[in-house]
């Protein structure tokens, strides 16, 4: 007796009529806790395993020094550049490389994030903006690191600023351009429901435009921060005496083959690890995104 | 609060709307008239893609007209406000807010307390069985209930003129069942205005008072029919003799007398 509208659309067998069995139990809360820690046990583990197989391969081609296409010679092997970090470690002046590479990283970081995000969110929301700030921006930013060096050094007094002004434009067009991606990606049905609902442009700005483009905000933060690292050596080229870019590009001067393979290794796990905690610090700040969601 | 009666007239005069210029120029709608009363309920029907959310985008002031005229309540249409809800197929929750949260916008947008913006949102949500889920995140519902919210963020803002676009289109029909019987019950407490687009035809005329047919785009009004059915209408209506006189009535507008259809 079903009429033709119901009959076409077949029911759904495990709908069931009561509202309560409406409630899509959350990913999060249906996984047993006991469960996820050994998944992420698990991933841990062969994470680090494929580390420690990496690090053999690279251990042997030291020692019997390779030579297939590459020229494993003069590199140094995992336990001599193990031997230089016991070295280092030891010694006074590694606190002083690593703490202030970070420090620049983090300031020049901080401003990336911030002019890059409020630039990118003008560019994104107005045209007048997009017109007037994005053509200057494009022309700079294929202009690698390396060739701000000059231009750093002639533009501040001090030696820190021009360093912590490399890290700042290595962090900064990713950002940017994170940004103004997410603000353009904002569904626009979303704007419609707001200004259905009384919202002014400054309402639908803070309401909508930013919470809305924050996922693709965080995504850039994560890359910049990345990006900043990359920036590091070229950025401490300018240094005269501490940072762990320095560090490494003292060493390649001075043909002190394990050190430089160890400051590689620092600025590798530091940015990893920096990476990581802008990504948690993200997901922390936004419990309601679902990454797999909107991918599907 | 039932007491007084809102007000909530639609009118649409000779309403043209053009997309585009030149070449790829489109006309969705074409001489649109259409006199909408205070507390009616009028269904749009027609083929998928004519142009009849069109006529909901105009209404909400989203789409400029190209030519005519369209007032609210005497007004001119010219920009989207909170005196025109209007509730999207789906996907429009705010999904960074909770559902308490995105029912309170418009209440925020408007400048009430968030004491009484918290306890209108609770009393909404609770009515319409959504109570224990306040502190949920859209995501966690299903469609139906994604729905549900939806219809109670428009609603608590008690909006003369409630513009619905597909609503229920993609629940099922267990859900959409319910979403319809709640939009009745609701509709008749509340005096407000409905204008509602589908192309259901079941939907509308087990909803409305009156249906109005759209043809091919660009759309016109091919016809309307006055549902005389009685109120308050439940499930039991849609498998009634005078329901399915109505529906083979409106599927012979819609796609023509069957023996014309083959010869074409």
């Amino acid at each position: 007796m079903a009429s033709a509208a119901q009959a076409r659309i077949a029911p759904r067998a495990e709908a069931a009529p009561l509202s309560a069995n409406e409630v899509l139990l959350s990913p999060r809360a249906s996984r047993s806790s006991t469960g996820k820690l050994s998944r992420r046990l698990r991933a841990v583990g062969v994470g680090a395993l494929s580390i420690a197989l990496w690090l053999a391969l690279w251990q042997v081609a030291s020692v019997e020094k390779w030579d297939v296409f590459f020229r494993f010679e003069n590199i140094p092997a995992p336990t001599e550049v193990a031997a230089a970090f016991g070295e280092l470690y030891r010694a006074p002046k590694f606190a002083a490389h690593v703490g202030n590479s970070v420090r620049r990283i983090f300031i020049g970081f901080s401003i990336a994030s911030a002019l890059a995000v409020g630039l990118g969110l003008l560019i994104g929301r107005f045209r007048l903006a997009a017109q007037s700030l994005f053509p200057p921006l494009e022309i700079l930013r294929p202009i690698p690191a390396v060739a701000w060096i000059p231009v750093a050094i002639l533009l501040f007094t001090s030696a820190e600023q021009s360093m912590v002004f490399i890290t700042f434009i290595g962090a900064f067009f990713p950002i940017l351009l994170s940004t103004i991606h997410g603000v353009e990606g904002v569904d626009r049905r979303l704007v419609y429901a707001s200004l259905t609902l009384g919202a002014g442009p400054i309402d639908v700005f803070k309401e909508v435009i930013l919470p809305g483009a924050l996922p693709s905000i965080v995504t850039g933060l994560s890359i910049g921060m990345g990006t900043s690292w990359f920036s590091l050596v070229t950025a401490e080229m300018i240094s005269g005496q501490f940072g762990i870019g320095y560090y490494t590009w003292e060493a390649y001067t001075l043909q002190q083959y394990p050190k430089i393979v160890l400051g590689m290794v620092t600025i590798g796990l530091l940015g990893m690890g920096s990476s990581f905690l802008v990504k948690w610090g993200g997901r922390r700040f936004m419990p309601w995104f679902q990454p797999d969601a909107s991918a599907a | 609060m039932s007491q007084v009666i809102p007000k909530g007239t639609i009118a649409l005069r000779d309403v043209d709307v053009h997309f585009g210029e030149g070449k790829t120029a489109v006309q969705a709608l074409s001489g649109i008239d259409l006199q909408i009363e205070p507390g009616e309920f009028v269904s749009i029907l027609g083929p998928s893609g004519c142009g009849k959310s069109t006529i909901i985008g105009a209404l909400a002031g989203f789409t400029p007209i190209t030519s005519g005229e369209l007032r609210v309540d005497g007004e001119r249409v010219s920009a989207p406000g909170p005196d025109r809800g209007v509730v999207f197929q789906q996907h429009t929750l705010f999904p960074w807010k909770t559902v308490a949260k995105n029912v309170e916008f418009g209440l925020k947008m408007r400048g009430v307390r968030q004491t009484e913006r918290e306890r209108q949102a609770r009393e909404i949500l609770t009515r319409m069985g959504l109570g224990e889920f306040l502190a949920h995140y859209p995501h966690q519902l299903s469609g139906g209930m994604q729905q549900r919210v939806n219809l109670a963020r428009v609603l608590v803002n008690r909006p003369r003129v409630i513009l619905m676009d597909e609503p229920f289109c993609s629940l099922d029909a267990q859900a959409r069942l319910q979403m319809q019987e709640l939009l009745l019950e609701l509709w008749h407490d509340l005096h407000m205005t409905v204008v509602f687009v589908t192309h259901e035809v079941d939907e509308a005329l087990f909803l409305s008072d009156r249906v109005v047919v759209l043809s091919q785009r660009p759309a016109r009004i091919k016809s309307q029919i006055r549902v005389d059915l009685p109120r308050p209408r439940t499930r039991d209506l849609l498998t009634s003799p005078e329901f399915t006189g109505l529906k083979r009535e409106m599927l012979d507008l819609l796609l023509g007398d069957p023996l014309v259809a083959k010869a074409s």
